[in-house]
């Protein structure tokens, strides 16, 4: 079997503003047709890893290929190989969606002719049609967030690096963002960063965990969780008697406890079990419960499994099962940056974070 | 080129498109014309007197639009976080520099262009020659130039536009003033600061319609070294 090509080759990356460490050491790589999610609290590197990439930013130390490109000798070459989002989409709000569009076009290389065929298949494709005329100013944030990846895309790059494309849409908006991040599969390879861990885990193949500048796990999320989480949590729905239910499912090999939680669903006998074991027992527990009599409604793995990976691997204190690093999440990109602070987590992420906003990008 | 044409054309558009640009465009053609009218036109003078008035004032208010017209070509787009669309497509940083010096450039010979009309009534009850009114143009357009390279280079250095304005208007105030600090220095000194001041000794023998070639060599090397330094200062920010 031949070993797919890498896209992307990082080996041994350092970045440093001044003297502080920003990235490394710093060595992934990412195959073709991968979508790869970059996964960090604030300040880890996420956006100087992106920006590096990109070739907006120097390393300080080591080789970042793109395409078997170095970024530092050919940056010409490998910019014209990469469509890049950054947190911020850089749109010209006085332009129309469409002479924007065809701008950036021409600014990748493409000719008049090229650009004015690509342009329309671009807007189609990301669901512009209706407002490329309009002027970008007057678009909302989930469309203004359609154009930074329709200019990323519009040159039929290689690669594909998205900060953020998540941030701050609306559930609504994040479910088509995530749809169009899909439909760009196969077509593009794609290394794309946030904090919002369901959209990481549902969009990626593979996860990239970053944390103070180095890669802390990588892996799929039951990987990850896999390797970290000693007891995996299953929630199942069932009808029938909880003694009997709860005796059934205790003695699955592998089980280390099962208590009663509220069931989210009403209905004559219905009770919930909450299952901690050793490993994935969801089969066996099913089997055990339906072999018991009992009917089996739902079965479903605790909410908080990759939230909790994400916040170990990427060193958020933790207390009561709630970490400042999820507060932080809740909270939101720039309040999480004060939340740390204020905890006095220490502030060199909050360092980071401030020194990565180096020319109006975000961390 | 073609990048530089291309960045070029997305600015004129962005001038025209703009409040900012109409306004600079219209304060510059009022203040202008009020100087003509308050310098030029009172009282009883000889024409060429009314012409070297005109472009004294001209010169003024082209150093000032060149400035304002720079400010936001970068420290206005980092401020918006646009100028990564540039610094991440396959073009280079000299690209970038000159096609925005180009359509500012043009937007200030527009505005030059738009007050021939003044010189013009000059010929309504007096007489000039038509090379005094071009190379009295030519050295607004040389100033305008310059003074765009400077306002261009302190746009580069600063991350806001605030910060540009300031900076850019300090460090024009200076290389107007050095003929101010060449009067009080000895010699040879003296000699080489009045030498470098953007428009007194400079600028006046183009008013009077005078063209000499060392003041255009001035002109444009002072434009190229303040072009290469916004280029340079571009591409330093990526090793930040």
């Amino acid at each position: 079997m031949t070993k797919a090509f890498a896209v992307i080759e990082i080996v041994d990356l350092y970045k440093y503003y001044g003297e502080r460490r920003a990235v490394g050491p710093l060595s992934f790589s990412i195959e073709a047709g991968e979508i790869v999610g970059l996964l960090g609290l604030n300040g880890a590197g996420k956006t100087t890893t992106l920006r590096i990439l990109a070739c907006d930013l120097l390393p300080s130390s080591g080789s970042v290929r793109v395409n078997g490109l170095d970024v530092v000798e050919s940056p010409h070459e490998v910019r014209s190989l990469i469509g890049y989002l950054p947190d911020t989409p850089p749109l010209y709000g006085e332009m129309t969606v469409r002479a924007y569009l065809h701008f950036a076009a021409r600014l990748r290389g493409l000719s008049k002719a090229d650009a004015d065929k690509r342009v329309p298949e671009v807007l189609e494709a990301t669901a512009l049609a209706e407002v490329q005329d309009q002027l970008i100013a007057s678009l909302s944030h989930g469309y203004k967030q359609r154009v930074g990846i329709a200019q990323a895309i519009v040159h039929g790059p290689k690669l594909l690096v998205l900060d953020e494309p998540i941030s701050g849409l609306d559930p609504v908006q994040i479910v088509e963002m995530r749809e169009l991040l899909r439909s760009l599969k196969g077509e593009h390879t794609i290394l794309l960063s946030s904090h919002i861990l369901s959209e990481i885990s549902e969009t990626c193949d593979r996860l990239l965990v970053i944390r103070d500048g180095q890669i802390a796990a990588t892996g799929t999320e039951a990987e990850l969780s896999a390797k970290l989480i000693k007891n995996q949590r299953i929630d199942v729905t069932v009808r029938g008697d909880e003694e009997k239910a709860k005796d059934a499912a205790g003695a699955v090999p592998g089980v280390v406890s099962v208590e009663a939680i509220d069931a989210t669903e009403g209905g004559e006998g219905v009770i919930a079990l909450r299952i901690e074991s050793e490993g994935d027992t969801r089969e066996a527990v099913c089997r055990a419960l339906v072999t018991a009599g009992l009917g089996l409604l739902e079965v479903r793995r605790g909410e908080r499994e990759l939230e909790s990976v994400f916040l170990e691997l990427a060193g958020a204190e933790t207390t009561d099962g709630v970490s400042g690093g999820a507060k932080k999440k809740r909270a939101g990109k720039k309040g999480a940056k004060k939340t740390r602070a204020a905890a006095g987590e220490g502030d060199a992420g909050a360092k980071d974070a401030a020194a990565e906003k180096e020319d109006g990008s975000g961390t | 080129m073609r990048n530089a044409l291309l960045v070029a054309g997305r600015e004129i558009g962005s001038y025209g498109r703009s409040l900012l640009g109409w306004a600079i465009g219209a304060a510059a053609l009022l203040v202008e014309g009020l100087w003509f009218s308050a310098n030029g036109l009172s009282g009883s003078r000889m024409s060429a007197d009314v012409l070297r008035e005109f472009f004294n004032g001209a010169s003024g208010v082209t150093m000032i639009v060149a400035v304002l017209m720079s400010i936001p070509l970068l420290a206005g787009e980092r401020e918006r976080g646009t100028l990564v669309l540039l610094n991440t497509a396959p073009i280079r940083d000299v690209e970038i520099i000159a096609g925005k010096y180009l359509a500012a450039l043009a937007m200030i010979g527009l505005v030059t262009l738009a007050s021939v009309y003044m010189p013009l009534l000059i010929f309504v009850n007096g007489k000039v020659s038509l090379g005094h009114v071009a190379a009295g143009y030519a050295g607004i357009l040389l100033l305008g130039s310059a003074a765009l390279a400077i306002g261009m280079f302190t746009s580069a250095v600063s991350r806001s536009q605030v910060m540009a304005a300031i900076l850019g208007g300090l460090l024009l105030a200076v290389m107007v003033t050095l003929w101010l600090v060449a009067k009080v220095t000895e010699p040879p000194v003296n000699g080489v600061l009045s030498g470098m001041a953007l428009h007194h000794q400079r600028q006046f023998p183009f008013m009077t319609g005078v063209l000499k070639l060392e003041n255009v060599v001035y002109y444009v090397a002072v434009t190229y070294f303040f072009l290469l330094a916004a280029t340079k200062t571009l591409e330093a920010r990526r090793w930040r």
